[in-house]
Formats: structure tokens, sequence, C-alpha cells
């Protein structure tokens, strides 16, 4: 027995890790167990039908230790063809086929790069990722099934499963996309107008109501002393729409994603005046989305699915891979963008409208870790901003639709390192978020609907 | 030798055509792009529109474009990259069956309100307050309920089709000649019989003309409801390429939307020809 035990932590579980990425389900702490159960029946059921009885196998490997015994069977017997064959029976994929839809922007980078880079085809996925017209669009496609699974705004499960704008359909979010990556871009004619003070009676564009662009808008200019629903206008675009209005001057600026940040700097049509990383470092904007429904009735599918997504993240999120990937979303079947303007955005060296090249590595990064506290924070904001009403439980909603403990038992088994906690402080525009005063913290703004 | 109206007409037609080009080539090609007073480096990262080109394409562009679409229309490069022949297609079923679906609603239902005074009395404030709705607005409840985009895009199709169709039906029915009628009355013709043969073909051609503004409707509103619920079809395509500021493709599309538009509505013409009848 314990030559097993050594055997199996030397090169069993590395090895198998990386073969056959469905085959380990962690809904289940048993689960993996039973994985190395199965695998470990394989090789004893080939030894025994070499060796015949219990009694001659043990006295080999008595002689020869494990290790060398399923080495120099391997040699003869394709064991780890047995094995992944063994493991695909048990962690079968409910469905291959998949339908993910997603919103041409920059956020939705892994899930839409994870198709013509193929990290889903390595999970055994025949995914479509599908282009939508906007977020409502998303929505309720997603709501009706359309989609298996989908990119959303990271307030968007939250407000789904509560029943904000939306019947109440519970919602999950395994996973943040990407951090930072927004802007707020001004049309040109408002060159000198760099104080948001200087913003009253100015219409601006957000993608969502549900959006950390929303959010962040409204903190942002509270911050500076504007009521951003009386002395700014605030209105939804979808995002591909905000550049041409942006043109034809039916808004002044908006608080979006790119590429449209930077394709309004690319056709000279506005400039970036503020970076998002700027009001709140490494926040979190759009996220991958599932119904309850998905991944409580199709484990597996889903779990193949999530890892495709979060290597993704992880490849996306090097610096070094990132002329790569724009290069791989560029593309008509994808943003339908040209290649400076997402490299740009990638990369963090860009354009920003006023003749100046700037150098901001850190302008989008992706990291899929969904924490609690977060999802914390966008409720407060939608309380303060009267998206929702009365008392919210918050981390029990927090809890129940961030999969945070799902995602760090994920990336474990990935070999990523996630954070012990689900809870931190955050550190939005000076002032800390401290999620264990989430009630305090949404009473205490001075501009707000919440009082 | 003089030359018959017709042939005047076409060359006259074809004179404008190339004034209107011309002119066009001219006000776009005025522009050259400079990079003076920008930063080489920073030129790099910036489009054309901003180094001072038009932000509106020539006609030789818009034509170099629409021949590239014209020779291969019909590749698949994944969901969201298809030919334009594959989009028309799209387009062309969603038209076809939203509009087929009202018809067979609609012609019957018009046949009963203009049959029957009753019916027509007791339907018509219905009738007036859903008529005007533009049917675009239907779309969000139809996602709602239908769950299903491609069939909330049919749904959308078929309401805007019906008014037309059920309205006209019903005038029609209602004001065939009474003594037609009458004619039929006294050669003892049943009910069903009369409609069918004495009707039918009296009301034929009302019928058919409101078919042919239903097409008509039913192809201009395809475009936004593809716009809005995207996925594939023509306004898909638009959407997709306004998604990329691609003023030259949404030209091109622009007209091929036209040239559909034309074809369809001549064929309702030609079946309404058909049914045309001295009186």
């Amino acid at each position: 027995m314990f030559l097993w035990r050594t055997w199996q932590s030397a090169e069993h579980d590395a090895e198998l890790e990386a073969q056959s990425p469905a085959r380990v389900d962690p809904v289940d702490p048993v689960q993996s167990d039973v994985d190395t159960l199965t695998a470990r029946c394989v090789e004893t059921a080939v030894l025994q039908s070499i060796f015949g009885g219990d009694a001659g196998r043990r006295n080999f490997l008595r002689a020869v230790g494990a290790s060398t015994a399923l080495a120099a069977v391997s040699q003869v017997f394709p064991l780890d063809a047995a094995k992944a064959l063994a493991a695909e029976a048990k962690g079968k994929l409910e469905k291959t086929k998949l339908d993910v839809g997603f919103v041409p922007i920059t956020c939705a980078t892994p899930i839409i790069m994870a198709h013509p880079m193929g990290f889903y085809a390595k999970h055994g996925l025949d995914v479509s990722v599908i282009k939508t017209a906007g977020w409502a669009v998303a929505r309720d496609k997603s709501l009706s099934g359309e989609y298996d699974a989908a990119h959303m705004l990271t307030p968007m499960p939250l407000a789904i499963s509560m029943g904000a704008g939306s019947t109440a359909s519970p919602w999950t979010m395994p996973a943040v996309e990407n951090i930072n990556g927004q802007a707020i871009t001004l049309a040109m004619k408002h060159k000198d107008k760099r104080d948001p003070k200087q913003w009253k009676g100015m219409r601006f564009a957000v993608p969502f109501d549900y959006s950390m662009h929303n959010f962040l808008l409204r903190y942002y200019v509270a911050e500076h002393g504007l009521d951003p629903d009386k002395d700014i206008q605030i209105r939804v675009l979808p995002p591909p729409e905000m550049v041409a209005n942006l043109r034809a001057g039916n808004v002044d600026g908006y608080l979006a994603p790119d590429p449209f940040n930077q394709r309004a700097v690319y056709d000279g049509v506005g400039f970036i005046h503020l970076l998002t990383k700027e009001i709140w470092l490494n926040h979190p904007c759009c996220a991958f989305a599932a119904s309850k429904k998905f991944v409580t009735d199709m484990p597996n599918t889903f779990i193949a699915l999530y890892k495709s997504v979060i290597e993704a993240t992880q490849y996306a999120n090097k610096p070094a891979n990132r002329k790569e990937v724009a290069k791989a979303i560029s593309p008509k079947n994808y943003l339908n963008q040209p290649v400076t303007v997402v490299e740009q955005v990638l990369t963090g060296t860009y354009a920003d409208g006023l003749g100046n090249v700037q150098k901001e590595p850190d302008r989008i990064g992706f990291d899929p870790f969904p924490w609690h506290s977060m999802a914390v924070w966008i409720m407060t904001q939608m309380k303060r901003w009267g998206y929702i009403k009365g008392d919210v439980n918050y981390k029990a909603i927090a809890e129940e639709v961030y999969l945070a403990t799902r995602a760090r038992e994920v990336m474990a088994e990935m070999g990523i390192a996630a954070p012990e906690s689900t809870y931190t402080k955050h550190t939005i525009m000076g002032r800390v978020f401290d999620p264990d005063q989430a009630d305090a913290y949404s009473k205490s703004f001075v501009i707000g609907r919440s009082a | 030798m003089k030359l018959g109206v017709p042939v005047r007409a076409a060359i006259l037609s074809g004179a404008l055509f190339l004034v209107f080009v011309s002119v066009w080539q001219l006000a776009v090609s005025g522009g050259a792009t400079s990079t003076a007073g920008m930063d080489p480096e920073y030129a790099k990262l910036m489009g054309q529109t901003a180094k001072g080109a038009s932000a509106v394409p020539g006609p030789s562009t818009i034509a170099v474009e629409l021949l590239r679409h014209l020779a291969d229309p019909f590749y698949d490069a994944g969901p969201n990259d298809k030919g334009i022949g594959i989009q028309m297609g799209y387009s062309l079923i969603r038209v076809l069956l939203g509009f087929s679906i009202a018809a067979v609603v609609a012609i019957p239902l018009g046949f009963v309100i203009g049959m029957s005074p009753l019916a027509y009395r007791a339907l018509d404030p219905f009738i007036q307050i859903l008529k005007p709705i533009s049917p675009l607005a239907w779309m969000p409840l139809a996602l709602y309920t239908i769950k299903d985009s491609s069939a909330s895009a049919i749904f959308v199709i078929f309401i805007c089709s019906l008014w037309p169709m059920l309205v006209n039906t019903a005038f029609g029915v209602a004001s065939v000649r009474v003594e037609w009628l009458n004619v039929a009355k006294t050669l003892e013709a049943g009910r069903i019989r009369t409609a069918l043969r004495v009707i039918l073909p009296a009301a034929a051609p009302t019928i058919m003309t409101g078919m042919r503004i239903s097409i008509g409707i039913a192809w201009l509103v395809i475009v936004a409801a593809e716009m809005l619920v995207g996925g594939t079809g023509i306004g898909y395509f638009v959407w997709n390429e306004w998604n990329n500021l691609s003023i030259t493709n949404i030209i091109v599309a622009i007209l091929f939307i036209g040239v559909f538009g034309l074809v369809l509505d001549q064929i309702l013409a030609h079946l309404t020809r058909m049914v045309t009848y001295a009186d």
C-alpha cells in the first residue's frame, strides 16, 4: 500500500492531470479519491492479467518496487491510454456541443480566444462562440437557454438572481474574466474639460444598467460632487454603437469597455480621459456566467468549460502573449476590429487621442478569481443608487452567486495559486471598502438614493 | 431618328447615376491624409480618419468591396462570419416564413371581417389599436415570451405583415359589388361557393395589394429586427460592420437590401397583375 502511495504522488497525479481535463470533478471532495481509485483499478487489472493472481503480483511488486513494475509494464501495455479511457467513462461530458454568447469587447478575451486558440477543444468541447448585440439580448438569450453559458457583466448574475431588471432566476458567476480595462472617453470638443466638476449637463453612455461601468461612473462623478442622476445624464448604449453616437454628438462621453475607447481615438472622435484602474485598481468587470441549472445538471461539461476559460484567462494575462491574443480575437468572426486597436488595448501601449503615446501595461488584466467582496461592493452600489430596495443579505447572495470556493478548488487542481480568503478590503478612489461593514458603507455616501 | 421614351429614360437614368457617382468620388477624395505634427510612433497607432481621410468611402472603394462579396457570397468562416449570400438567405427565409404565416391568418380572418358587418364592428377597435404599433416594440415582449431569438424575429415579421393584409382583405371583401352577390344569390349559390367563386376573385386585386404592402414592410423590418437580436441575417451583417465602423460594407449591404426588396416587390406586383380584371 505504501508503495502505491509513493508512486502516485510522484508521477501519477501530475501526469494524469495534464492528460484528461474532464476527469476530476471538484463538486464532490471525495471525487478526486474516486479518480485515483479508478486509475489504480486499471493498473491492478493490467498487472493482474499479466501476473495471474493477487499473490503473484504482490510478490513481484515487493521485489522490484511498484513504480519500476509499472514502468516495465507500460513498455508493453498502453497503460496511460487504458487509464484515460476508464477516466473518460466516468467523467463523461453530458454535452460537448455548447453555445457560448459574447459581446464583442476585449473584456471577453478569454471566452473568445479559447475558441481560435483551442482551449475549448483541448477539454473535449465543441463550443460555438456567438456574437451578441448587447447585454439585454445576452441576458434574454441566456435566460431562454439559447446560450449554455455567456459572457456577462459582473453585476448581471447578481441582478438576475435577485430579479433586478429581469425575472428572478438563480444564476452563478464561476469566474471573473478581466480586471481593469475600461476607460472614460470624451468627445474631442471636451478636450479642456478634464475636471469632472465641469461636466454638469453632459450626457454619458454606459453599456448596461447593471454594469461596473455604470457603478464606476456614478462613483467617480459623485466623488467629484456631481449627482449622476441630476447633474449629468447617463444612458444605456450597447458598446458597438458608442463610437457612432460619440461621433454624432449624441453623447459627450462614455465609460465603456474597450476596444471602443481606443476605437474612438483611432478614428479621431474622442480621447481617453481616464483608465478605470485609476478609480479602482484591479476592479472586476466582465464575467463568465452560467445558470445554476447548467452547473448542477451538467457538472462534467461545466467543469470542462470552466477549466478552458480559466486556462485561457491565465494565458491572456501573460504580457508576452498579448500580441498573439490580439491577433487571434480581432477577425470578423470575433471582435471585427483592426488589430492595432485591439493590440493597443491589450499591450497597454496606446495613443491617448491627445497626441501622446501612453504606456500602461496593466491597462487590462485577466484574473478569474470571483472575490465575494467584489460582489458585496457591487450590491452596495446597487443599493446606493436604488436599483435594489430593502435589506440586502450581502454575503449570502454573494456566496450563492459568485462561486469563489469552487474557483479556488478548480484553480488549486490546475496548479494555480488562489487566495485563501474570499473576502478582502478594496480601495476605491482612496476610500477603503470593508465587506464586513457593507450596510454602513452603502449608507455612508453623501450622494445616493439609499438614505 | 427619334428614340422612344423608354430608351431616353434609360439614358437619362444612366447619366444621372454617372453624375451622382462622380460628384461622390470627387467629394470624398479631397482630404488627403497627413500626419504632420504627429509623433510618428503616435501616428502609427491611429486610423486613417484621424489623419484627415474622409470617413465616407468613395464609389470605387465600394465597387471593389461589392465585387469581393459577389465573388464569394457563400463562405462560412464560423458562426459570426458568413458570406453575404448566406446572410441574405437567412433574412429571406425569415421574411417568407413570417409573411406566409401572416397570410394564412390574415386572409381568412379578413374574409370573415369583410363579410360580416358585426365582426367588422367588433374587431375594428382591436385592429385600430394594434395596427400602428411599431413591430420592433414587440421585440422585447417576443424575446421574453417565445424565448427564442430566431422565432422572435419571425414573430415580428408576422405581426408587421398581418395588418395591411387583414385590412385590405376586409376592405376588398366588403366592397364586392352588391349586384354580383345578388346574382350569386339568384343562382342559389351557397355561402362557401359565393365566397370562393365570386368574392375571392373580385377581392383578389385588393388582397394582393395588401400582400405587396406587407412584404415591403416585412423587408424593412427584418433588417432592424436582426440588428437587435443578432446572430444571422443581413441585419446582423449591417450591425457587425457598424461595430467595426466600416461604412463601405454598410453601403454594400444597403445596395443588396435595396435590390432584394425590389425583386420581392416586383414578384408581388406581377402576381397582382395576374389577378387583376377589367371591370
